[in-house]
């Protein structure tokens, strides 16, 4: 591997880390404040699942790395300005509406991103994309029905999820982002070519928002910049409370 | 004797369950319902002290860990309505008789969680001593609830192994990680004590309880068991043990120990302790949250079976 290339796996494998510690930490935090217990534990499997994710992701980080740090070190030990992970993981929980959205969104994302990732020529990432996809056939079958459901179902459920999908549209753009070290990647058969996905996840999620009920937005704003550390206010939030015990007590072992 | 009381005692008395569909005295019913839903409630309500962590757990494993525990309990709730249902009561009235005062939970989630290793001390003593009542437990008299115990006790083993270690992890750790753990075993020890319930001799429901073998064991023996296996695995950590009197007993061949605070354990059961108007309140507003939710689906269900059955005409 030449070091321009690790460097940019290096910075690739964060990304994707930090793509799935933020989304799975956000899951989390419906733990005990779901409708029903069922999806108590239901928001438990897929934040375990994410969280499983970026521990794998930071694993090989820190392998590539080789620098002394481990997975931890990545997820407790960067500011949100080094976090590298798209704005829409970060967005908080919101309504029950809202967080199904975002995670219809995320979910047609990766059901379109995993399969290109398994052709990687990077043999630890293609293994973890395999894992993933398993995962994402479930959460996927469990955000569409759940937006079927809140779209089709009451006047009120309607307009929470309409809302929902219109405050997180301009979120969705970033997601079919490349930059250099992307490219990079792709043109080397190691990363995913992003901006090809657009097309097949509009195609879903248009599907699926039209058969409950919804209108897709038609404004076209788009807020950028997760890859380069130019966050919402929201993940400094986050982070402060993700990071507080782990950095209370520096070099502890847990 | 009716024929059928006669019947339902030999059962009892040969130790046969009782299943859903045989003849049961009301007032058994009136236990089982009042003992299952009370076990159900508390894992619910348990899932509150520790989720409040599940954001700030200081590393990934750790944090891994704590979600799939508070989803086990999740899971426990679930079984334990189910099991309750089984004798003719819906879950959402036990939700409501939850959330109005009228059924209660566990004292141990009315204290506070405040540092991390709380986390680990509850998944140590308040999962250890709820294994030693639900093993005893696992030969209860009513099917549906010693098979729902069979099962949770195997979970159940794993948290407390999970605490412990957490606990351990700390007790072996730095100063300030020591000094946690130290604080945290002082403050769960006695109200873990206190899950096993009053004095036996104080103990309202405990004879019929445990002549219909609802209950297996005595709540002081079952303390007695707790206090007796805790001692050596606080020995392990090399911390101290925060019951100044605890001192084997050759003759019992138990450990005697303090008495303990039964002012603070009433007042607790009672609704005035750290939390329990906090535990309340964040069950009803999720509840209430959920509400829109749960109206979506119903609505949801009835439009796609209105659809159907203009298809089928």
């Amino acid at each position: 591997m030449s070091e321009a290339i690790k460097a940019a796996t290096l910075e690739y494998t964060t990304r994707l880390g930090d793509d799935s510690v933020v989304l799975g930490h956000r899951i989390s935090e419906w733990i005990s404040y779901g409708p029903f217990l069922e999806e108590d534990i239901a928001y438990g499997n897929v934040s375990l699942d994410y969280i499983g994710r970026a521990r794998m992701f930071y694993t090989y980080a820190a392998e590539l790395a080789n620098d002394g740090r481990d997975e931890d070190d990545f997820a407790y030990m960067r500011n949100d300005r080094e976090y590298r992970n798209l704005l829409l993981m970060e967005m908080p929980k919101g309504d029950f509406a809202y967080s199904q959205v975002r995670q219809l969104f995320a979910d047609v994302y990766y059901t379109y991103l995993l399969p290109e990732l398994l052709k990687s020529k990077d043999e630890t990432l293609s293994a973890i994309a395999a894992k993933a996809i398993k995962e994402t056939k479930y959460h996927l079958r469990r955000s569409r029905d759940w937006v079927l459901r809140l779209g089709d179902g009451t006047e009120e459920s309607h307009k929470r999820t309409q809302k929902a999908v219109d405050a997180l549209w301009g979120y969705t753009h970033e997601l079919f982002d490349m930059d250099e070290t992307e490219q990079l990647l792709a043109d080397a058969g190691i990363g995913v070519d992003v901006s090809r996905l657009r097309d097949a996840w509009l195609a879903k999620v248009t599907e699926i928002l039209t058969e409950a009920t919804l209108t897709l937005p038609t404004e076209e704003w788009a807020v950028r910049g997760g890859r380069i550390g130019y966050h919402t206010e929201n993940l400094g939030h986050m982070l402060t409370e993700m990071q507080i015990v782990h950095r209370s007590f520096p070099g502890c072992k847990w | 004797m009716t024929p059928e009381e006669q019947n339902f005692m030999r059962k009892i008395e040969a130790e046969e369950k009782i299943e859903p569909k045989d003849w049961m005295p009301a007032q058994y019913r009136k236990n089982l319902i009042r003992q299952i839903s009370q076990h159900a409630h508390s894992e619910v309500i348990g899932m509150q002290p520790e989720g409040n962590y599940i954001t700030r757990a200081p590393s990934l494993r750790r944090k891994a860990v704590l979600i799939s525990k508070v989803q086990d309990e999740a899971g426990h709730g679930l079984y334990l309505y189910s099991a309750a249902e089984t004798l003719g009561i819906s879950r959402s009235e036990m939700i409501e008789q939850l959330q109005s005062g009228k059924a209660k939970y566990s004292s141990i989630f009315n204290y506070p969680v405040l540092t991390w290793a709380d986390v680990a001390a509850i998944g140590w003593l308040v999962d250890g001593a709820a294994i030693v009542n639900q093993v005893s437990l696992q030969r209860t008299s009513y099917g549906p609830y010693s098979r729902g115990m069979i099962r949770i006790c195997k979970e159940e083993s794993f948290h407390q192994r999970q605490g412990y270690k957490a606990m351990l992890s700390l007790a072996k750790g730095s100063p300030e990680q020591k000094a946690m753990a130290q604080d945290a075993l002082n403050r769960f020890y006695w109200p873990a004590l206190m899950m096993f319930g009053p004095h036996d001799s104080d103990s309202a429901h405990s004879q019929k309880s445990m002549e219909w073998k609802i209950k297996r064991e005595t709540n002081d023996d079952l303390r007695q068991k707790f206090v007796d296996q805790t001692v050596k695995q606080i020995e392990v950590l090399g911390l101290e043990h925060p019951d100044q009197a605890i001192k084997w007993n050759e003759e019992r061949g138990h450990y005697d120990s303090s008495d303990l605070n039964w002012d603070e354990f009433w007042s607790v059961i009672n609704g005035n302790g750290h939390c329990n108007r906090q535990r309340v309140e964040h069950h009803i507003a999720a509840h209430d949250e959920g509400e829109w939710v749960r109206d979506a689906i119903t609505a949801y269900n009835e439009k796609k079976r209105a659809k159907k059955a203009q298809h089928a005409a």
